[in-house]
C-alpha cells in the first residue's frame, strides 16, 4: 500500500504532502479527570521521521493512541490522507514496549497474526512466504518454526517489527519499542529500524525518552511537557543520512541534545 | 598484566554440596516413607493402643484390599457400584464444566456478567454447598440425578472463578495489539483471552476434579443410591472398618484418575507454559 510517487529520499521535507495532520488536540480521561493533552498541533510529512520525547507522564502514549485509533479525542480533529481517524487502520502499523508475541503461536504465525486476523486463515497460510521474506531480512529465517519462548528479547522484538511490517503500512507507530532492550541491542535495532524505515519511505512516529535515540533517527524532535500534556517545541535535526552511531560524538550533536536537555529542564531523566 | 603469574600455587576445586535428600531417588523417599508409616500403623495396633474398630491392622486392611479387589477384577456387586459412583462424577464435571465455563465467560468477558452475575454467584460460593444436598434429592430422587447435581454444583465455582480471572489474564499490550490490528471482540476472545487464560482454566479444572469426587461420595452418603458411597456407608455401619479402608482406596484412584486426565490434558493444550501447578510435575 505504500505508494511511492516520488523516489526522493534525501529530503522528506521539500515536494512532500503532509500524511497526519493535528488540530486542536485535547484529551481528557474520564477517571480521574486527567488532563492528558491540551492544545496539540501536529503535522507529519510523508515519509518523515518524527520522534516525541518527554518525560514519563506526559501524554506521549495517549497522542500515539489517539492517532492511532484506538483511543478516541476528547476536541480536535486527527486526519489520517486526508480521511479523520476513527478507529484502526490496516495503513498504520505498530510497535510497543513489550514484543507481545503469543506464546502458543510459531514465530512466523505471530508474523502473519494481522493477516489472519484481517482476512482469515487461508490469507494467513499465503502470507507465509511474505512473513519467512521479513524474518529474513531482520536474520530471523532459520527462527520462523521456533516458539517465542524460545527467542530472546531483542530477537522477540524483530519478530514484532515484521508482525508490523506484513500487511505493508505506510504509517508506523512506534511506542518506546526498544527501551526494554539492553543498550547494545537497542543501538543495532535503532539502526535496522533506520534502514527499514528508508527502504520502504515510510512515515515514523516514535515514542521514546532517550534522546541519543531520538536525535540520531529523527528528521523532528517533538518535546513534550506535562500537566497538560503539550509540545512546546519542534526541533529539527539536520544530520545527513544514513545516520551513523559514530554521529553522536560530532559537536553539532551534542548541541542539539544539550538544546533539548535546556527545554526538557527539570523533567529530564536520562 | 600484573607481572609475575603465580602458576606454582594449585587450583581451587570447589566442589558443591548437595543436600542429601536431593541425592536419594523420588522412588526411595517415597517408599521409605510408607513403610515407616505403616510399621507405627501395626505398632499401634499390635501394641493395642487404639481399638480395631478404631483403626485395623494392617494386615486386615491388606486382606481387604485383596478382597475387594478381587470383587472388582471379576466385575461382582462392587465393580457395579464404581461404575455408578464414576458415571456420577463424570456426568457431574461435564455438568460443571459446561456450566463454569459458561458463567465464567459471562463473568469475564460482560460488564453485565462482573456486576451484576458475579456477586450472586460469590454469595452462593460462600455457602456450605453440600448443605444443598437434600434439596437436590427431594427434586431428583435417590437416582442417580441428585448426586450428579450436588456433584456438579460443588464443582460449577472453581472453573467460574478460574475462567473469569483467565480472561483478564491477558495484558494491556496484547490487548492493544488486537485492537490495532481490527480485531473483534469474538476474535479477541477466542485467539487472545481464552488461550492466554488457558493455564487459570485448568488450575480451576483440577479444583474441581477433586470438588466432584467429594460432591457425588457425599451424594451417596445423603441419598443412598447404588454406588461406592453407599457401599461404604454401609461397610460403616456395620463397624467394618477394614472395609471401609480398602473401599476409600479404590475410590481414591478414580479420582486420581480424574485429576490426571486434567493434568495430561494442561501439559498437552498448555505446551508454552512450563510451570504446572500443585501436582503437575508427579
Ligand atoms: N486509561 C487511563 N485512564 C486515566 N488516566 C490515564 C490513562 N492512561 C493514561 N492516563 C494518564 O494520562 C497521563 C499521560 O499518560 P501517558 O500518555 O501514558 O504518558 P506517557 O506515555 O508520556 O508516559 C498520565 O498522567 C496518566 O496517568
Ligand atoms: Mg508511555
Amino acid at each position: 500500500m505504500a505508494e511511492s510517487r516520488t523516489a526522493s529520499t534525501e529530503s522528506a521535507t521539500q515536494d512532500a504532502w503532509p500524511i497526519y495532520e493535528i488540530k486542536r488536540l485535547s484529551k481528557t480521561y474520564a477517571r480521574h479527570n486527567v488532563t492528558a493533552l491540551s492544545g496539540v498541533e501536529l503535522t507529519i510529512n510523508k515519509g518523515e521521521f518524527v520522534s516525541v520525547i518527554g518525560s514519563s507522564g506526559c501524554g506521549k502514549s495517549t497522542l500515539l493512541k489517539i492517532m492511532a485509533g484506538l483511543l478516541p479525542p476528547t476536541t480536535g480533529r486527527v486526519t489520517l490522507e486526508g480521511q479523520p481517524v476513527t478507529g484502526p487502520s490496516t495503513h498504520i502499523g505498530m510497535m510497543f514496549q513489550q514484543a507481545t508475541l503469543l506464546p502458543w503461536k510459531t514465530t512466523i504465525e505471530n508474523v502473519v497474526l494481522p493477516i489472519a486476523i484481517r482476512e482469515g486463515r487461508s490469507a494467513a497460510k499465503a502470507a507465509h512466504s511474505r512473513g519467512m521474506a521479513l524474518l529474513e531480512l531482520v536474520g530471523l529465517g532459520e527462527f520462523a518454526e521456533a516458539y517465542p519462548g524460545e527467542l530472546s528479547g531483542g530477537m522477540a522484538q524483530r519478530a514484532s517489527i515484521c508482525r508490523m511490517l506484513v500487511s505493508d503500512p505506510s504509517m508506523l507507530l512506534l511506542d518506546e519499542p526498544f527501551s526494554a532492550l539492553d543498550e547494545l541491542t537497542r543501538d543495532f535495532m535503532n539502526m535496522e529500524l533506520q534502514r527499514i524505515c528508508a527502504e520502504r519511505q515510510a512515515t515514523t512516529f516514535l515514542v521514546t525518552h532517550s534522546l541519543d535515540e531520538a536525535v540520531i533517527l529523527s528528521d523532528r524532535i517533538l518535546v513534550m511537557k506535562s500537566r497538560p500534556g503539550r509540545i512546546v517545541e519542534d526541533v529539527r535535526i539536520d544530520l545527513p543520512r544514513p545516520r551513523t552511531l559514530e554521529m553522536v560524538n560530532t559537536p553539532y550533536f551534542g548541541e542539539i541534545i544539550s538544546h533539548i536537555r535546556g527545554l526538557l529542564g527539570k523533567e529530564a531523566h536520562e | 598484566m600484573t607481572g609475575a603469574t603465580q602458576d606454582n600455587l594449585e587450583d581451587t576445586v570447589w566442589m558443591e554440596h548437595e543436600a542429601f535428600i536431593d541425592r536419594i531417588p523420588r522412588w526411595v523417599a517415597m517408599t521409605f516413607l510408607f513403610v515407616a508409616v505403616v510399621a507405627i500403623w501395626d505398632l499401634v495396633t499390635r501394641l493395642g493402643w487404639v481399638s480395631a474398630i478404631i483403626l485395623p491392622t494392617p494386615a486386615e486392611t491388606f486382606f481387604d484390599l485383596i478382597f475387594v479387589g478381587s470383587n472388582l477384577m471379576s466385575g461382582g456387586y462392587m465393580l457395579t457400584a464404581l461404575w455408578t459412583t464414576t458415571l456420577t462424577v463424570f456426568y457431574g464435571f461435564l455438568i460443571a464444566v459446561a456450566i463454569g465455563f459458561s458463567l465464567g465467560v459471562l463473568v469475564g468477558e460482560t460488564k453485565f456478567g462482573e456486576r451484576a452475575v458475579m456477586p450472586y454467584l460469590v454469595a452462593i460460593d460462600t455457602m456450605p454447598k453440600v448443605a444443598f444436598a437434600p434439596l437436590f434429592i427431594a427434586w431428583l430422587g435417590f437416582d442417580i440425578a441428585s448426586k450428579v447435581a450436588l456433584a456438579a454444583f460443588i464443582a460449577t465455582f472453581p472453573i467460574v472463578v478460574a475462567t473469569a480471572a483467565g480472561l483478564y489474564a491477558a495484558t494491556e499490550n496484547e490487548r492493544m495489539l488486537f485492537k490495532s490490528i481490527g480485531a473483534s471482540r469474538m476474535q479477541t476472545l477466542v485467539q487472545l483471552k481464552l488461550p492466554t487464560g488457558l493455564p487459570y482454566i485448568f488450575t480451576g479444572l483440577k479444583i474441581a476434579a477433586v470438588g466432584v469426587m467429594a460432591g457425588a461420595i457425599t451424594g451417596e452418603f445423603l441419598g443412598g443410591g447404588k454406588g461406592f458411597g453407599a457401599l461404604i456407608r454401609q461397610s460403616a455401619s456395620q463397624l467394618d472398618t477394614p472395609r471401609v479402608f480398602a473401599l476409600i482406596l479404590y475410590l481414591s484412584l478414580l479420582g486420581l484418575a480424574l485429576y490426571f486426565t486434567v493434568v495430561w490434558a494442561q501439559r498437552r493444550f498448555v505446551f508454552w507454559n512450563k510451570s504446572d501447578g500443585p501436582g503437575g510435575k508427579a
